[in-house]
């Protein structure tokens, strides 16, 4: 399994960070089909992909900028904007929609008080929308960062959210995986 | 060597041949919009499908190789249909207006949705939101009207090694354009136009001049003089119908005077001006290095294309002490024009009108640069596209093919063959070694018809040397030597030979770069669409027009001696320096 969405771009300044960059682009450096992975990398390092960071990527992999831009647009799951510590993302996929995705959305919303690609003034959450997580069998569903929540009521966000506050020691719920998310 | 069936007619291709490549050799058109020969064959406009038996689906024949036993049908009721249909999608979100639009009767989409016989267009749904980016000198853009070809892309990344454009986003929001849907002026773009020359519809053009000019020929206290660039004259006449490589300089001079220009001269005069200071430039970084054992700045690089010039700055910056400092011939006109000429006819710099016909997008971009202002006023006030005096011609009414053969006006209008070949790839080095050539041996260039083969081909890099022998007393210190010289043309090219400099694998002594492919003759203000086929026949017209000229030799152009005679003194000397040279600047690459 992939490591946790790297929270430590509140600890590390973005010098330290782009050193860091560096030494995954002369690992790339040259690689047939770098610019995915790199911009992965990049995201979780930084929590987003900082425009600094898309100029060294684009100057080291000799990529025009046009074309980096154009990528990091293309896929919902880069960006620009700095995020919060942990990303929830709803799936509105179609399962998940009729059993009630859109109300689970706006509890969270309410919730949170953010919209849709926005953040918490205290850099705790940010909220997207997903289409289908292959957890249809479980719908709705719901992810923050790589936890996978089944079921997921209304009445039942405050808790599940509470648990990724400040302090709180992360309750990590097993992720279905394709067999367990499928009937 | 696949045989197939096309429409019935039996064809044999070489292997890796597309259909559509196959049926466009046996005289089979099949439309496209996003086919460019040699360039981009990517399947993505859907306009080019035909029917292969056997195949469940239409297949898009730009990107489906022929093979053996094909059958192939480009035009039945299931083709014609689903072209139809294709082009009714692409025109339910295209955001124009023909009527209004300047690629009016110059548009490869409305031709192809004439061709196909529409008469509505049957799909409602949203238009692509019309976003207009004037941001640069040169270049104008309208998503609104973008039908996401990617020829612009392709010639951009591919052929320009630039890559300032490059589809953003995703499906309906996708926009072809710089990074995050920024202004061009946002980003690193070199403005040679080479996406304006390619689009298929309105969405990127020139920055219109024409509206300046015409007020400026209304201006009674104006005296508007107008300047041809070489590669104008054999590509003017495509506006009007006629074949690709007819020279029209006689009738491109009539039709500027009756547009009412006061004076009609032409670049090629500042051409020739170019050649005595470049190759002086040139012999005097020479005598630096072989002579007084100097660091010289070699080798050297021709510096008339702009576009070329923005290239160093951004993504060479290291190389821009070899740059030749000489202004190109357009910048140079305007500076002698507005000086030299002003004074013989007793008018101030700011009560005359500098007009320049370019075969170039890239120098409406030049003019404006700040510091083009030698004569103390902006040196070169508009410039036209080729594309854009053939539409001045047909706004005023006159009727280009049947206007007479007329000349230029004296003292600036005069030059030699030399400077007809600045237009083609290769003719700026034949032309600067004709006369520097003479100057070290006082002999003629030793090439029949003072003609360098080797340099003047379509090929990307060309290299050739001169060795150098029976030199006069005072250039005793260059006998022997062995001079390289290379010319790139497209920017591709020009980065390949930058790295190839970069790295040691190569050396020169002088070298010509032109931004577009085939040179100024293939510029981005040409009449659309230039075709290697059609770039052959400009070379061809322009080496013709050399060849017919008397005097073939910059330095033996009486008008070049006149003028350093009465008015710059001698080549790189004091006045020169401060009204013919230029200088550069470093600038970000983003």
């Amino acid at each position: 399994m992939a490591a946790k969405t790297c929270t430590c771009s509140l600890e590390v300044n973005e010098q330290e960070l782009l050193k860091r960059l560096d030494d995954v682009l002369n690992d790339y450096k040259g690689k047939p089909g770098a610019l995915i992975p790199v911009l992965q990398i990049t995201q979780k390092m930084f929590g987003y992909l900082p425009e600094v960071a898309l100029k060294r990527i684009s100057r080291k992999l000799d990529k025009p900028f046009s074309e980096v831009a154009g990528v990091v647009g293309f896929y919902s799951f880069f960006s620009t904007v700095p995020r919060g510590r942990h990303l929830i993302r709803v799936c509105l996929g179609t399962a998940c929609y009729v059993r009630g995705g859109k109300q689970v959305l706006d509890a969270i919303k309410k919730n949170l008080s953010i919209d849709v690609g926005e953040t918490t003034t205290d850099r705790n959450f940010s909220l997207e929308v997903a289409r289908c997580f292959g957890a249809c069998g479980l719908a709705p569903a719901i992810t923050v960062d790589d936890d996978v929540h089944q079921r997921v009521k209304p009445a039942r966000v405050k808790e599940i959210l509470e648990a990724y506050l400040p302090g709180k020691a992360v309750k990590r719920v097993k992720s279905p995986g394709k067999k367990g998310g499928r009937k | 060597m696949p045989k197939l069936t096309i429409d019935g007619k039996p064809v044999e291709v070489v292997d890796g041949t597309t259909i559509y490549d196959a049926a466009r050799k046996h005289g089979i058109r099949i439309p496209t919009l996003c086919y460019l020969e040699s360039i981009q064959a990517i399947g993505a406009c859907r306009v080019c499908v035909v029917e292969v038996e056997g195949a469940r689906t239409l297949v898009a024949s730009c990107v489906m190789p022929a093979a053996e036993g094909m059958k192939v049908i480009t035009n039945s009721r299931r083709v014609r249909e689903a072209r139809r249909a294709v082009v009714e999608l692409l025109l339910s979100e295209h955001n124009g207006n023909c009527q209004t639009c300047e690629r009016n009767n110059d548009c490869e989409l409305q031709a192809v949705a004439f061709d196909l016989g529409i008469k509505e267009i049957t799909y409602e749904g949203g238009k692509t939101k019309a976003d207009v980016d004037s941001s640069t000198e040169a270049i104008v853009r309208d998503n609104g009207k973008c039908i996401k070809c990617r020829r612009c892309v392709a010639v951009c990344t591919q052929v320009q090694k630039v890559g300032a454009l490059f589809p953003q986003f995703r499906g309906f929001k996708t926009v072809i354009g710089p990074a995050f849907g920024r202004d061009l002026d946002a980003v690193t773009c070199i403005q040679c136009g080479q996406c304006a020359a390619v689009c298929p519809v309105g969405a990127i053009v020139e920055k219109d001049h024409i509206g300046r000019v015409w007020t400026a020929l209304d201006d009674p206290t104006k005296t508007v003089v107008v300047q041809t660039a070489p590669a104008v004259r054999a590509a003017l006449g495509e506006c009007f119908g006629m074949p690709a490589g007819t020279l029209v300089t006689g009738k491109m001079v009539a039709a500027l005077r009756r547009l009412g220009f006061d004076t009609v001269f032409d670049t090629n005069f500042t051409a020739d001006l170019t050649i005595i200071e470049e190759g002086m430039e040139l012999l005097s970084r020479l005598k630096k290095a072989v002579k007084d054992k100097k660091p010289a700045a070699l080798p050297q690089f021709t510096s008339c294309s702009p576009g070329w010039i923005k290239y160093v700055e951004h993504f060479y910056p290291e190389f821009i002490p070899n740059l030749s400092t000489c202004k190109s011939p357009q910048q140079m006109f305007g500076t002698v024009a507005k000086t030299y000429w002003a004074k013989k006819i007793g008018k101030k710099a700011e009560d005359i009108f500098v007009v320049s016909v370019m075969p170039c997008v890239a120098k409406k971009y030049e003019c404006s640069r700040p510091e083009m202002n030698d004569s103390g006023v902006q040196d070169v006030d508009a410039v036209l596209t080729t594309r854009e005096l053939g539409r001045m011609i047909k706004q005023a009414g006159i009727d280009f093919t049947s206007l007479p053969d007329e000349v230029v006006d004296p003292i600036m209008g005069v030059s030699s063959g030399a400077a007809d070949i600045f237009a083609n790839t290769g003719g700026v080095m034949q032309a600067a070694l004709r006369t520097a050539f003479e100057v070290i041996t006082g002999r003629e260039l030793p090439f029949e018809n003072l003609y360098i083969e080797a340099i003047a081909g379509m090929e990307g890099i060309k290299e050739a040397e001169v060795t150098i022998e029976g030199t006069l007393p005072e250039w005793s210190f260059l006998e022997g030597v062995t001079c390289k010289f290379a010319v790139a043309h497209g920017i591709g090219n020009a980065h390949r030979l930058m790295e190839n400099l970069k790295s040691g694998k190569s050396s020169y002594h002088f070298v010509e770069v032109m931004t577009c492919p085939g040179g100024c003759i293939g510029g981005g203000g040409q009449p659309r669409l230039t075709t290697d086929a059609i770039r052959k026949n400009r070379i061809k017209a322009i080496y013709k027009e050399d060849a017919g000229k008397k005097v073939r030799k910059s330095h033996e152009n009486p008008k070049i001696k006149q003028i350093y005679g009465e008015f710059l003194n001698m080549p790189l000397g004091e006045k020169s320096h401060h009204l013919l040279h230029t200088e550069y600047v470093s600038r970000d690459r983003v």
